[in-house]
């Protein structure tokens, strides 16, 4: 008990002083899961629009497919990102492995089915309901969907910061594709496994608890500019 | 002397480029703390970035091997002269050495501090079956451990549930140590340096088989062209240079040395 | 009233739904504006032939034509649904959507909402979220958003089916003026009294097929099918 008191103590002093390391990493942090979620909302929004509107033949089997790809283990990924990134990897020579790159594409594959499965939910409720009036107002694919995205929009939101809270409490992946390295790969989740394992317990929760208030801190300015509880919206 | 004055030399004439450098290094380095001193100190001199990443010795080879890195610090002189012949690199170069020592419960019910030598230490704890915590992540410390085994006449597959093999680094290893009140070998800077020790303390060192030298291995840029073979040489000189040897040698936690430079020009 | 030229024709149309036929085979010529009233038992198909001319529903086998092309003739189409479908906007989103589908300037937009708006008694409610208006006012905001667009043809099922007396009213003044207009309507209803207010014509629909159909006087004063007969008489069709 009296670490975690520590590591609340830790984590005011560190956010007092306002230290160098801290915010360089606190920085990284946000770079590379807000990046990996707007680069994953902009391929899962379409692509669960799509889904809850388009009949094909094997509809059924990539949406079973999408959800299983929720369960990915992170861990998994990053090594298989690894491998793929890796100088001896078909994809080394771009020189990706251990950047703020790799750690970005490697959480892009994680959040990017958990983002497609909840908007497909979504929109799918939404489609049976507009269904028969927008089909006779004779619109548009991209109409449709466009129409469905914005007043599906709270619940995308959802999806959306569902996403990034798995990217920005994620440490497995991007510490295989990252490598940790400090000043330049050196996160909040992978600095807290690092402290943990030197036994500085206190200086590892100060740090979960700074990422915990972050992760507060964008759930709420998220909720505000949207005025999710603003009288009269349901 | 000749080297200090090359170094001198670069320093007054090479202009400070913020040139990188990946280097995977062991995580008994790094949580000694020595790197946080050195690295600064060689931006300073050599103008040189150099992005560590801290992995377990059987992974700093892999990353080597591949290529992934510019160049490689490790404690195990076997993989390293595999490594070398294999070509992945073309030479290793001694930096510094420090030791292992046996850590355990301060009762030490094994009485390991009575013991002569670190093999009868090891026999002591196996006798007892007493809780011992390995590495088991194929890292430099590993090895020696399994070395001391070997050494002892016994085979850690035999082992029954006392023998513990946790996969992981070593502040993680000294983490679940100190959570179980169990034996466990580390290198001394780790210990000095961790923060979590419960009721462990150091029970046995100064055997000349707890002996761990760390060396330096650039990557082959034959095998790799893309590697950043002219920095790694700056590195290299510089870690073996006069002034690399008192940054190490003059590296202490709570008044005590924790390396020595054996780096020979 | 104008009257208007054969506009749509159905021949040989069936419409069957898991092998089984809920529509046809029917041959049919529709001609002439006003008010066109589809009546007939539950289950007679009076849904699925709306959906057909409107387009939005499949033949199996058969042909529909109208007097322009197909594309043309849906975009001059506009259909009110039974339950009201809204989207989850605002009145004044609701009444603009189509017209912004349209790809209307915003000034345009912006008056025949406000316009309409007020023809429905709903200027005060322009930004409440549509969903929370009541069966009534929700019904009338999808027959002001279906003449928004100023169509040729209005198709409604049932849309009456749910309403109180004095949204009823309010609804078929809206019709009327809307025949004046120039629009023809096509519409399903249960109502009797709905029926004779305001057919000019009547299709008489039983068990998917065309019984009878007229000049709406003629039909209730002398019904010449026995279905239709029945019907009127208040019999329980099966």
């Amino acid at each position: 008990m009296s670490e975690i008191w520590a590591g609340m103590a830790e984590a005011f002093l560190l956010i007092w002083s306002l230290d160098a390391d801290l915010i360089d990493i606190t920085l990284r942090s946000l770079q590379v899961s807000l990046s990996a979620l707007v680069i994953a909302c902009a391929l899962a929004l379409p692509l669960g629009t799509w889904l809850a509107i388009r009949r094909f033949r094997h509809r059924r089997f990539v949406i079973a497919t999408m959800n299983a790809f929720m369960g990915l283990p992170p861990v998994v990924v990053g090594l298989i990102v690894y491998l793929l990134l890796s100088r001896a990897g078909p994809f080394g020579v771009l020189g990706l492995l251990f950047t703020p790159a790799a750690m970005i594409i490697a959480q892009v594959i994680i959040i990017t089915p958990l983002i497609a499965s909840i908007t497909h939910q979504a929109m799918r409720e939404l489609w049976s309901d507009y269904h028969d009036l927008l089909i006779s107002l004779n619109t548009t694919h991209g109409q449709r969907i466009a129409t469905l995205i914005w007043d599906g929009r709270r619940t995308l939101m959802t999806a959306a910061l569902a996403g990034f809270g798995r990217a920005i409490g994620e440490v497995g992946a991007i510490m295989i594709v990252g490598g940790n390295i400090d000043h330049v790969t050196r996160v909040l989740t992978t600095a807290i496994a690092l402290e943990t394992g030197k036994g500085d317990f206190a200086l590892a929760l100060g740090l979960g608890f700074v990422l915990i208030a972050l992760s507060l801190c964008v759930n709420l300015a998220i909720h505000t500019l949207s005025r999710t509880e603003r009288e009269g919206r349901w | 002397m000749i080297r200090a004055l090359l170094i001198a030399l670069a320093l007054t004439v090479t202009p400070v480029r913020a040139e990188t450098l990946r280097l995977a290094a062991t995580t008994s380095f790094n949580n000694s703390g020595l790197s946080d001193v050195l690295l600064p100190a060689i931006a300073q001199d050599i103008g040189l970035d150099v992005q560590l990443l801290v992995v377990g010795t059987g992974q700093a080879l892999r990353l080597g091997q591949s290529g992934d890195v510019d160049a490689i610090l490790v404690h195990s002189k076997a993989a390293e002269l595999e490594f070398v012949a294999a070509g992945y690199a073309s030479h290793r170069r001694e930096i510094m050495y420090n030791d292992f020592v046996l850590i355990g419960p301060s009762e030490d019910p094994a009485r390991v501090r009575a013991a002569a030598t670190a093999t009868e230490a090891l026999q002591r704890i196996a006798k007892a079956q007493l809780a011992f915590v390995s590495r088991g992540d194929d890292s430099g410390t590993h090895r020696k451990e399994l070395a001391l085994w070997a050494a002892a006449d016994h085979d850690p597959a035999n082992f029954a549930a006392w023998y513990r093999e946790v996969g992981a680094g070593m502040g993680a290893s000294l983490n679940s140590a100190s959570a179980m009140n169990a034996y466990i070998l580390a290198d001394r800077a780790s210990w000095l340096n961790f923060g979590n020790r419960g009721d462990l303390s150091l029970l046995f060192a100064g055997d000349p088989a707890l002996f761990n030298q760390y060396s330096y291995l650039p990557v082959n840029p034959e095998r790799h062209a893309h590697v950043k073979a002219q920095a790694a040489q700056a590195l290299e000189a510089w870690l073996v240079s006069p002034r690399a040897e008192r940054i190490i040698n003059g590296y202490q936690i709570g008044g005590e040395t924790l390396f020595v430079f054996n780096a020979r020009p | 009233m104008v009257s208007r030229d054969l506009y749509a024709q159905l021949q040989a149309v069936v419409v069957k739904r898991r092998g089984k036929a809920v529509l046809g085979p029917i041959d049919l010529d529709l001609s002439g504006g006003g008010v066109t009233i589809v009546l007939g038992p539950n289950g007679a198909g009076k849904t699925t032939l709306l959906k057909v001319l409107h387009g939005v529903e499949r033949v199996t086998s058969g042909s529909v034509s109208w007097s322009v092309p197909a594309k043309t003739a849906q975009q001059g189409q506009a259909y009110v649904f039974q339950s009201p479908i809204m989207l989850r906007r605002s009145v004044r989103a609701n009444l603009a959507y189509p017209l912004q589908l349209l790809g209307l300037p915003k000034s345009e937009i912006a008056t025949r909402v406000a316009h309409w708006a007020a023809r429905i008694g709903l200027s005060a409610e322009l930004d409440v979220p549509a969903p929370r208006l009541s069966g009534g006012e929700q019904q009338k905001l999808a027959l002001a958003r279906a003449l928004i667009r100023r169509p040729d043809t209005l198709f409604l099922d049932e849309p009456c089916a749910n309403l109180d007396g004095r949204s009823i009213r309010e609804i078929e003044e809206i019709l009327r003026e809307a025949t004046e207009g120039g629009a023809r309507i096509i519409m399903t209803t249960h109502d009797l009294g709905q029926a004779r207010r305001l057919a000019d014509r009547v299709l008489f629909l039983n068990k998917g097929q065309v019984e009878e159909q007229g000049e709406s006087e003629a039909f209730f004063t002398e019904p010449k099918s026995p279905g239709a007969t029945a019907f009127l008489n208040g019999d329980i069709l099966e």
